[in-house]
C-alpha cells in the first residue's frame, strides 16, 4: 500500500478499486443468485410478436397512466387467458401499450384479439343455451317444444326494456328464447354460474321464475332478414369452437341484438346468448370493486357505481328484468363479445348502486371487478404496429449483433494497444469491467423490471463501447499532455484527472441528456436504445471513476509505467517530454530520434 | 514525419492546422454540403413502410422469386399494388400498402398455402399508417426537448456562444446526415430515426470536449497580449486533435462493425439503419466540431468588445514586436522567453504567437542554443 504522503496526494486507489469490486461481485453473484444470468430478450431477438397498441381517445386527459395501467392489466390477462404464457404487456411512452407475445400457442389468434377494443357492455339476456359440439348439437327443431307461454313475452319485454331496436329484437328473442327456455331450465339445476372469469352469480332462480308474469305474447312482429340472419347464426353457432367464438357485438349496432359465448367453469361448458340491445355503456360504470359482505356472510361481490346516465338506465333496465322470467332475467355482462358474468336480477335496481353477487372467490370477485373498471374506461386502442418475427431470424440477428460487438470490442482493443500500449490494457479491463456490469444490471433489471434486451439496446451497448473507450482516451490524452509538460507519472496521473474528470462528466452529461429525452419522448424500440445508452453512459461514469482513475494510480506507481517503459504507453521520450528540470521549458529535440 | 510523434507536435504547436483562421473554407464546404443535402431533402425521403402503414411479409423460402410472390400476393389481396423484392439473404420481402385492409393472419395463412411454406417462415409486420407519423412527431418532440435542455446546459456550463456555436454544428451534421439519404436514397425506418437522435448526443459530445479545451486555453486571455482568442482557440483545437481523432476512430470502429455486420450478414434491418446513420453522422459529427464549432465560436467571441480589445492589443504588439525583431534577431529570443511566463504559464509553448499556418517555431526552436538540454 501506499504511503501516508501519497495517499494524500493519489487519493485511496484502493479502496475505490476494493468498491468497485464488491459491487461487481455482488451483482455478479446476484445474478447467478436468482438464476437471471442472461438478459431477457426482447421479441425482435428472441422470435415471437409484438404488437404496439395506440390508446385514442376523444377525450385526451382520459389517456393517462392511470386508465393505460389498467389496460394492462386486462389485456395481460387476456394475453394469457389465450394460452400464449409470458405474454409481457407493458405501457410505454405516454399512450402506448406493447403486448409482446413470445413464439409458440397460437399467436395469430391473440395478436387478433389482442388489440380489440375492450367494450363493455350491460345487456338483457334474451336467450341462453349451452352450446358444445360434443354435448349438445342445438338443432332448431328441438326447441320448438318447451316453449312455454312465458318465454316469448319475457324475450319481447325484455327488449322492450332496452334502448331501442325492438322492432327486430322480439322475433329473434321469441324464436330463440323458446329453445333457451329448456336448456337452460336445465342448466340451471346444474347450478348456472357461469363466466370467463368464473364469477357471476346465481340468485335463487325459483323467484326469479315464480315472478315471470304469463305475458301478453306482445304482438310478435314477423321476423325481418336481420332477425332471420342473427337467429340462423346462433343456431349455427357452436361455442366450444374457438374460431367461432368471434366478437358478435363488434359487427353490428350496439343497439341490435347480439349473440354472445360464455364459459361456465363449474360446469365446463360452454353456452351462448342472445343478447339484446345495449342497456348500459361499461363507460357509465364509475367505479367497480370487489368486497366482501360481512353482513350477509354472502361472501365475495363487486359493488358497482353509475353516473346518472348509468343509473336511470340501469334502474329501468332492472325493473323491466325484473318482472321476467328464466332465463329473460339476466343480465349479461359483455366484455369484447363474450359474456363474462350473467347475473339474475330480482328487483330494478335504483340509486346507481348495484351488486353482483355469487360464489365469488376473492380472485374471481377481483378479476371481475377490474373488468368492469376497465370497461368503464372510455380507451380505445388502435394496432400501431404488429411485427413478427420468426425464432430462427431472430437468433439470426442477436449473433449478428453479437458478433458485431465483439467486433466493435476487438477493433477497440486492438486500437487502444497499438495506440496506448500499456495504457491500453487498462482501458481493456475497464471495457471488461463495463461489460460485466452492464450485461449483469441488464440481467437483473429483465428479471426486475421486465427490461428486454431488443435489437436497437444492442445496438445502443455496442454504440457504448466507443463511448466508453473514449472516456479512457480524454484521460489518457491528458496524461500524457502532463508527461509531455514533463511531469513525473505520479504527479501527471493526479494532474491529469481533475481536467479529464471535468471533460468526462460535461460530456457524458451531455451523452445521458439526450438518452433521458430519447427514453422519455420515445416509446418502442427507440426506448430500449435510449435506455442501454443511458445504462452504459451511467456506468461509464461509475468506471471512470471507481476503476480507471484509481487502477492508473496504483499502476503509475510501479516501475513499469512511472519510468515510462516504451511498452507503457506513457514514455516520455516517445512522448516529446521536456526534460523534468524546471526553467528549461525548452522543447525536446530528442523527438526526432525516437 | 512519423506519426506517433503528431500528436506531440500538435500539442506544442509546432505543426498547426489552421481550422480557425481558414474559416471561410471550412463554411464554404459545409455550405455547399448544406446545399446539396437541402436539395436532396428537397426530393424527399424514401420512407420506409413504418412511416406509410402497411404490412411487411418476409418469407423465407429458397428458390422463391420476387414475381412469383409478387403474383400471390397480388391474388391473394386482390388488386396489383403488392410490391415484392428479393432480400440479399434470398428471402423474399413482400409490402402490401395500408389500403389493403386484408388481416396478416389472413394473408400469412394464405400465401403459405399457396405457395407450400410453413407459416412460421413467414415474418409479418404490420404498421398503423399513423404510427410514423406518432414516431416522427415524437423524435421532432426530442430533438427540440434536447436541443432546448443541451443549449441551456451549455450556456450555463460553458457560456452561450458555445452554446449557440455547438447548436449550430450540431443542426449541420443532422442536416447532411439526413441529406446523405435523401441523395442515396437509403430507406428512412424507425432505426434510422434512432441513429439520427443518437447523432445528437454523439455530435455535441465531441463538440463538448473540444470546446472544453478551447474554453481552457482562452483563460485569462484577456491578460496578455500575445494571442487572439481565435489563434488561442486554434491552438486548443490542435492540441486536442489527437484527442478527437482517437475518440472519433474508437467511436467508429463498432458503429463499422455493426455497420458491415448487419449489412454484410443480415442484409437491410435495424442493425444496418441504426449504423448506417450513425456512421454518417459520426463522422459529420468530428468534422463540424472542428471546422464549423470551433470557427463559429470564434468568430462569434471576437464579436465581443474585450475580445475585439485583445485583438486591437495583439496587433499592436505584434506590430512592435516585428520592428524589434527587425532590429536585434537575437532579442526576439528574449521577448518570447518572457512573454511565455505569463498568461498561460503551463502550456503555451514559447513562441506561439503569430505562427499558425507553418511550423516556424521548430525551425526556431532548432535554431536555438540547444545546450539547455
Amino acid at each position: 500500500m501506499a504511503t501516508p504522503k501519497s495517499r494524500s496526494r493519489d487519493g485511496y486507489p484502493g479502496r475505490a478499486l476494493a468498491l468497485i469490486l464488491v459491487v461487481t461481485v455482488g451483482l455478479v453473484a446476484l445474478m447467478f443468485g436468482t438464476g437471471n444470468t442472461k438478459p431477457r430478450l426482447g421479441i425482435d431477438l428472441a422470435g415471437g410478436t409484438s404488437v404496439t397498441l395506440t390508446a385514442k381517445s376523444d377525450d385526451p386527459s382520459a389517456v393517462n397512466k392511470t386508465n393505460l395501467d389498467t389496460a394492462v392489466n386486462i389485456i395481460q390477462k387476456r394475453v394469457n387467458g389465450m394460452g400464449v404464457s409470458e405474454a409481457e404487456v407493458q405501457t410505454q411512452g405516454n399512450a402506448n401499450i406493447i403486448v409482446n407475445i413470445p413464439d409458440g400457442g397460437n399467436t395469430q389468434q391473440s395478436i387478433d384479439k389482442v388489440g380489440d377494443t375492450a367494450k363493455l357492455y350491460f345487456r338483457p339476456v334474451l336467450a341462453a343455451e349451452p352450446s358444445g359440439a360434443a354435448a349438445q348439437q342445438p338443432s332448431p327443431s328441438a326447441s320448438a317444444s318447451g316453449g312455454a307461454s312465458a318465454s316469448p313475452s319475457a324475450g319481447a319485454s325484455a327488449v322492450a326494456g332496452s334502448p331501442s331496436a325492438s322492432a327486430s329484437a322480439p322475433a329473434s328473442a321469441s324464436a330463440s328464447a323458446t329453445k333457451a327456455g329448456r336448456a337452460l331450465s336445465g342448466a340451471l339445476q346444474a347450478d348456472p354460474t357461469a363466466s370467463a372469469s368464473g364469477s357471476a352469480s346465481a340468485q335463487p332462480s325459483a323467484s326469479a321464475q315464480a315472478s315471470a308474469p304469463a305475458a301478453n305474447p306482445s304482438a310478435a312482429p314477423t321476423p325481418d332478414a336481420e332477425t332471420l340472419a342473427l337467429q340462423q347464426k346462433y343456431a349455427a353457432l357452436d361455442c366450444s369452437d374457438k374460431a367461432q367464438r368471434l366478437n358478435y357485438q363488434k359487427t353490428n349496432d350496439p343497439t341490435a341484438p347480439a349473440i354472445a359465448c360464455s364459459y361456465n367453469d363449474e360446469q365446463g361448458l360452454w353456452y351462448k346468448f342472445v343478447l339484446g340491445g345495449v342497456a348500459v355503456n361499461g363507460q357509465d360504470v364509475t367505479k367497480a370493486q370487489a368486497v366482501y359482505d360481512t353482513q350477509t356472510g354472502k361472501g365475495w361481490m363487486v359493488d358497482l357505481s353509475f353516473n346518472d346516465t348509468g343509473s336511470k338506465a340501469f334502474a329501468a333496465t332492472t325493473g323491466q328484468l325484473a318482472t321476467q322470467s328464466s332465463p329473460a332475467n339476466q343480465f349479461a355482462i359483455v366484455l369484447d363479445g363474450q359474456v363474462v358474468s350473467h347475473p339474475y336480477v330480482q328487483e330494478s335496481i335504483t340509486g346507481g348502486n348495484a351488486v353482483i353477487n355469487g360464489t365469488f372467490t376473492s380472485d374471481e370477485a377481483k378479476s371481475l371487478a377490474n373488468v368492469l373498471s376497465y370497461g368503464a374506461l372510455p380507451l380505445d386502442f388502435v394496432k400501431s404496429d404488429v411485427t413478427t418475427v420468426s425464432p430462427q431470424l431472430g437468433s439470426e440477428q442477436l449473433k449478428a449483433g453479437l458478433i458485431a460487438g465483439l467486433i466493435g470490442m476487438v477493433l477497440v482493443v486492438a486500437y487502444s494497444l497499438v495506440y496506448y500500449r500499456g495504457l491500453g490494457l487498462i482501458s481493456i479491463a475497464g471495457l471488461v469491467v463495463s461489460a460485466v456490469l452492464t450485461w449483469s444490471i441488464m440481467s437483473l433489471l429483465g428479471a426486475g423490471i421486465g427490461f428486454a434486451l431488443n435489437l436497437p439496446a444492442v445496438c445502443g451497448a455496442i454504440v457504448a463501447i466507443g463511448i466508453t473507450a473514449d472516456s479512457f482516451i480524454v484521460y489518457f490524452e491528458r496524461i500524457r499532455d502532463e508527461v509531455r509538460e514533463g511531469a513525473q507519472l505520479r504527479a501527471a496521473v493526479q494532474r491529469a484527472w481533475p481536467r479529464a474528470r471535468r471533460t468526462i462528466l460535461v460530456s457524458d452529461f451531455v451523452s445521458f441528456l439526450c438518452a433521458a429525452v430519447l427514453y422519455l419522448v420515445s416509446v418502442g424500440k427507440v426506448q430500449g436504445f435510449a435506455f442501454t445508452l443511458g445504462l452504459t453512459t451511467l456506468l461509464d461514469v461509475v468506471v471512470i471513476f471507481l476503476f480507471t482513475k484509481p487502477l492508473i494510480t496504483l499502476l503509475a506507481r510501479t516501475k513499469f509505467f512511472a519510468s515510462g517503459h516504451p511498452w507503457s504507453g506513457l514514455d516520455p521520450k516517445r512522448l516529446g517530454a521536456r526534460p523534468p528540470i524546471r526553467g528549461s521549458r525548452r522543447r525536446s529535440t530528442t523527438t526526432q530520434e525516437v | 514525419m512519423s506519426l506517433r510523434n503528431i500528436g506531440h507536435r500538435l500539442y506544442q504547436g509546432e505543426v498547426s492546422f489552421d481550422f480557425v483562421g481558414k474559416r471561410k473554407i471550412w463554411y464554404s464546404i459545409s455550405a455547399v454540403i448544406v446545399l446539396v443535402a437541402g436539395i436532396g431533402l428537397a426530393m424527399g425521403l424514401h420512407l420506409g413502410i413504418e412511416f406509410k402503414g402497411g404490412s411487411v411479409y418476409t418469407v423465407h423460402k429458397p428458390g422463391l422469386s420476387a414475381s412469383q410472390a409478387k403474383d400471390t400476393a397480388d391474388k391473394i389481396i386482390g388488386s396489383n399494388t403488392a410490391l415484392a423484392q428479393t432480400t440479399d439473404k434470398g428471402d423474399v420481402r413482400i409490402q402490401v400498402s395500408a389500403q389493403e385492409s386484408i388481416p396478416a393472419t389472413t394473408f400469412t395463412k394464405e400465401f403459405s398455402q399457396a405457395i407450400g411454406v410453413q407459416e412460421q417462415d413467414i415474418n409479418a409486420q404490420v404498421i398503423g399508417p399513423s404510427w410514423g407519423a406518432d414516431i416522427s412527431k415524437k423524435a421532432l418532440t426530442g430533438l427540440i426537448v434536447f436541443m432546448v435542455l443541451v443549449t441551456i446546459y451549455m450556456a450555463i456550463a460553458f457560456e452561450w456562444r458555445m452554446a449557440v456555436a455547438a447548436l449550430v454544428a450540431l443542426i449541420h451534421d443532422l442536416l447532411i446526415t439526413i441529406g446523405v439519404y435523401a441523395l442515396v436514397g437509403f430507406e428512412v425506418t424507425p432505426g434510422t430515426v434512432i441513429g439520427f437522435l443518437t447523432i445528437l448526443g454523439y455530435s455535441l459530445y465531441d463538440t463538448v470536449v473540444v470546446f472544453d479545451t478551447v474554453k481552457e486555453n482562452t483563460r485569462g486571455l484577456t491578460k496578455q497580449s500575445r494571442r487572439t482568442y481565435s489563434e488561442a482557440a486554434n491552438h486548443g483545437l490542435n492540441q486536442t486533435l489527437v484527442r478527437s481523432i482517437n475518440t472519433t476512430v474508437v467511436a467508429l470502429l463498432p458503429v463499422s462493425a455493426l455497420l458491415f455486420i448487419g449489412g454484410g450478414f443480415l442484409g437491410a434491418g435495424t442493425l444496418n439503419d441504426i449504423s448506417l446513420a450513425l456512421f454518417i453522422g459520426l463522422a459529420a459529427g468530428a468534422y463540424s466540431s472542428i471546422c464549423v464549432a470551433t470557427p463559429l465560436l470564434a468568430q462569434l467571441k471576437e464579436q465581443a468588445p474585450d475580445m475585439k480589445a485583445l485583438a486591437k492589443r495583439v496587433a499592436q504588439r505584434r506590430a512592435s514586436e516585428a520592428k524589434a525583431k527587425a532590429e536585434a534577431e537575437a532579442r526576439g529570443e528574449e521577448f518570447d522567453e518572457v512573454e511565455g511566463e505569463d498568461g498561460d504559464g503551463e502550456q503555451v509553448a514559447a513562441g506561439m504567437v503569430g505562427q499558425r499556418n507553418q511550423p516556424v517555431s521548430r525551425a526556431r526552436g532548432k535554431g536555438r542554443p540547444s545546450g539547455k538540454h
